[in-house]
């Protein structure tokens, strides 16, 4: 067994096997549930049905409501009596509210419509009564202008949607799909080449603080310490994205089914969200979770065309190029951390070594999610997606909107694996001098004279 | 100049009795017949604008125990590295068992760092067999010794436990055992005692002799004498980045004489020693009650032993209880050079 597959090995197994590191994997996606589940439990609000007894003094409001289409957690009942007998008769009832329309009502300007509760409403759920009791007034006053509701009725209106066809490409494109894939994408790296990243210089500060790394490098060469970490750490990572994909997928489809179908179309209207915009709102970023996305629209035709837009993403370039970018990036972003850490003594040190490196990652991001995202096929794009520092994040970004050529995603790789090679034997360099030195904080110069050092 | 010491206090040593040229010691083959294990020749060493090896050059005799001396900062951990691989030298050879020291080398090594430590949540045994199979023990053997080790020195069931939850007396013992497992042909124990504790010293102590006894080489780094002359059949002592004597302690020793004797007994009135072939160093009456006297004398002029007693017995009434040669200590005689050196580099300093 080759060295570098030996401490590739302890570096593996010893992270694995950490308490954190299970944590971590299994809370992750558990989290990822809450993120997609809180947004459901808020707009439902209780699970429970709310009885409305409507006091329709006026007789304007009452058939309409037990009419509405999408009544949500509401069942619309007559009230009884007169108002102090209805008031009287909600006393002890929970999940029970007695709205008040009264006689004098003028739909054009409408006043006094009150509700009466003996129990705590859910976020939004007052609102959403309003909502309703403002559409049949409306639909009254329509009716009293002489118009037919049906043709102006807001719940009649017909779904519409944009589709937008690009030219040069045969398939039909959806850039809401595109922009989950992408922001996804890039989110993902970004995150991966900070959380390992960072691990691969604690790691080494801490061999250095332990006072292990010259029992070690009388071994092995430091170049073999050093990559067998970087390696060792990005198959951790790899690990921990494959089961976070893997448990996100179940996680979520999970709620979904939980909180059945109903409620989550309920979580629609009360966000003014339609078509395209719930896929958009959905927060999921991994691309397998898509899948479980059409069955949360209602209608089959929205469904169609996500299946549709889905299908149309060239996924086994996807994969790859992602897989690719996840990696180079990691490669080279890490060699640099590793550097960092070699250099220092302790983390608190390695501050002002980390800000040139995490600068251009962050910047990339900030950038992705404005100039890139609107236009992808643009100059700051083309460019940030070129340059090895900022590509593993712009690519993966503008790839799936389908406008990046042949010899772009050919020379952003090959530059990138220039880019980490020459990192890498950058890092190495300032490693094998670094993690010798204790007590004593480098400045830039120093370890530019580090380079140049013999053997 | 420069490299001959100029002798400063006394009067000065017989010409050619300290050691600074770099040829093969005339005495290794009265010490030890089989070549050197390892022989460093003319290794140079820059750091930026500090050297940390000066054209050093010195041979190292199979199965011998073998100290490197010198100050703080003198190079030793420098040389140290260079031996073992972890830097090259700017220039200069080391060979060992007669080839060019090469990556091949490395699992013939042994080595414990003056700065050393261990995976602190890493099991006992694991982080054993990780650090042997990085000296290229198959796991299985590594397995196998690791067990006899911990078996040796009382890991009863500890095996398994975490490093960081080992007392620091255990945790020097694994770490010892991480030195010596994959059984190297050289040991190299950089202050091998700093940061044991006196009981572990002692068993390390035990351990070393025991190695060599079965034809380990060791080399002993240290700036502390007191476990010098006990261990070492050879030292070298490097001083500001130079070498500035090496060969067999007892040899040494024997160049640092300087004819002088210790003379006790008793006598009524102190003996005096007016006489040209005796110059008195030191003259005391330890119990003035009892008469008696204590006298360091250098003998000159080709006196002998027999010439200061005949003296002393004639000339005086004196009752003589034990005649003793002053032999220096390795300890007197690294103090004695680093100064001179110190002094000689002033002196240098001066000049310029």
């Amino acid at each position: 067994m080759s060295k570098i597959a030996l401490i590739f090995q302890r570096e593996y197994l010893t992270r694995v096997r950490k308490k954190s590191f299970i944590v971590m994997t299994l809370l992750a996606p558990v989290l990822l549930a809450a993120v997609f589940a809180i947004p459901l439990l808020l707009a439902s609000g209780d699970d429970d049905t709310i009885t409305v007894r409507v006091l329709d003094e006026a007789g304007l409001v009452l058939p309409g409501l037990r009419a509405e289409p999408d009544p949500g957690s509401f069942r619309f009942e007559a009230a009884t009596g007169s108002l102090p007998a209805a008031q009287a008769a909600l006393k002890g009832h929970k999940n029970t509210v007695l709205l008040v329309v009264p006689a004098a009502i003028d739909p054009a300007q409408p006043t006094g419509v009150h509700l009466y509760t003996a129990t705590t409403l859910g976020l939004g759920q007052p609102q959403r009564l309003e909502g309703m009791v403002r559409r049949q007034l409306e639909v009254q006053r329509l009716r009293r202008a002489g118009v037919a509701p049906e043709v102006v009725h807001p719940t009649h209106a017909v779904p519409f949607e944009l589709v937008t066809s690009r030219l040069d490409r045969t398939d039909a494109t959806d850039d809401g799909m595109a922009w989950i894939l992408g922001y996804g994408g890039g989110f993902l790296i970004y995150m991966f080449i900070f959380i390992y990243g960072i691990q691969v210089m604690r790691g080494i500060i801490e061999e250095k603080t332990n006072r292990i790394v010259e029992v070690v490098i009388s071994s092995v060469k430091p170049f073999e310490l050093m990559m067998g970490k970087v390696l060792g750490i990005a198959a951790v990572g790899l690990t921990q994205f494959v089961l976070w994909v893997i448990l996100s997928t179940t996680a979520t489809s999970a709620v979904s089914s939980a909180f059945g179908l109903e409620k989550v179309a309920l979580a629609k209207p009360s966000t003014e969200m339609r078509g395209p915009g719930v896929a958009a709102a959905a927060p999921t970023d991994a691309p397998a979770d898509t899948p479980a996305k059409p069955a949360l629209d209602p209608k089959k035709q929205a469904t169609a065309e996500l299946l549709g837009a889905f299908k149309s993403q060239n996924w086994p370039l996807l994969l790859a190029v992602f897989l690719f970018y996840f990696l180079g990036g990691y490669l080279l972003y890490a060699a640099l951390f590793g550097a960092v850490g070699a250099a220092v003594d302790a983390e608190t040190d390695a501050q002002q070594f980390m800000l040139p490196i995490t600068l251009p990652l962050v910047l990339t991001f900030v950038v992705a999610q404005t100039v890139i995202i609107r236009n992808p096929d643009g100059p700051v794009a083309v460019w940030m997606s070129l340059i090895p520092f900022t590509s593993p994040i712009a690519m993966v970004l503008r790839l799936p909107f389908g406008g990046v050529p042949g010899w772009q995603l050919a020379l952003s790789m090959a530059l990138l694996v220039l880019g980490f090679v020459g990192t890498i034997w950058l890092a190495g360099r300032i490693y094998r001098i670094g993690i010798l030195m204790y007590g004593k904080k480098p400045t830039y110069r120093e370890l530019s004279k580090w380079l140049f050092y013999k053997g | 100049m420069g490299r001959v010491p100029n002798r400063v206090r006394g009067a000065p040593l017989p010409a050619g009795m300290v050691r600074l040229s770099a040829a093969p010691l005339p005495f290794a083959s009265l010490m030890d017949t089989s070549a050197p294990l390892l022989s460093i020749r003319h290794v140079s060493k820059q750091y930026a604008s500090h050297r940390a090896l000066d054209d050093v050059s010195f041979d190292v005799p199979a199965g011998t125990i073998f100290g490197l001396l010198g100050p703080n900062g003198a190079g030793k951990t420098s040389l140290i590295r260079t031996i073992t691989q972890i830097t090259a030298p700017d220039a200069g050879e080391i060979w060992f068992r007669g080839e060019r020291l090469n990556p091949s080398h490395i699992s013939q090594i042994g080595y414990l760092p003056e700065e050393r430590g261990l995976y602190k949540k890493m099991q006992v045994g694991e982080q054993l067999v990780y650090l042997a199979r990085l000296k290229g023990l198959p796991k299985a053997e590594a397995v196998r010794r690791i067990q006899g080790w911990l078996d040796r020195l009382d890991f009863k069931g500890q095996a398994h436990k975490n490093v960081e939850d080992l007392s620091k007396g255990m945790q020097q013992k694994v770490q010892f055992i991480a030195t010596v497992i994959h059984e190297p042909e050289l040991l190299i124990l950089d202050e091998p005692f700093s940061g044991f504790d006196p009981i572990n010293a002692n068993l390390i102590k035990d351990e070393i002799l025991e190695l060599r006894r079965r034809g380990t080489t060791i080399i002993f780094s240290t700036h502390r004498m007191e476990s010098v002359e006990e261990l070492c059949d050879h030292i070298a002592l490097i001083n500001r980045s130079r070498k500035v004597l090496d060969g067999p302690v007892k040899e040494i020793r024997n160049q640092f004489r300087s004819n002088t004797f210790v003379v006790s007994g008793t006598a009524p009135h102190p003996p005096i020693l007016a006489h040209p072939d005796f110059e008195v160093i030191e003259q005391d009456r330890p119990a003035e009650s009892r008469h008696e006297f204590r006298l360091v004398v250098r003998l000159l002029n080709g006196a002998t032993p027999n010439t200061l007693l005949k003296f002393l017995l004639d000339r005086s009434p004196a009752q003589v209880t034990s005649l003793q040669e002053l032999v220096p200590s390795i300890n007197d005689i690294f103090i004695r050079t680093v100064r001179e050196a110190e002094t000689v580099g002033l002196e240098m300093r001066n000049e310029e």
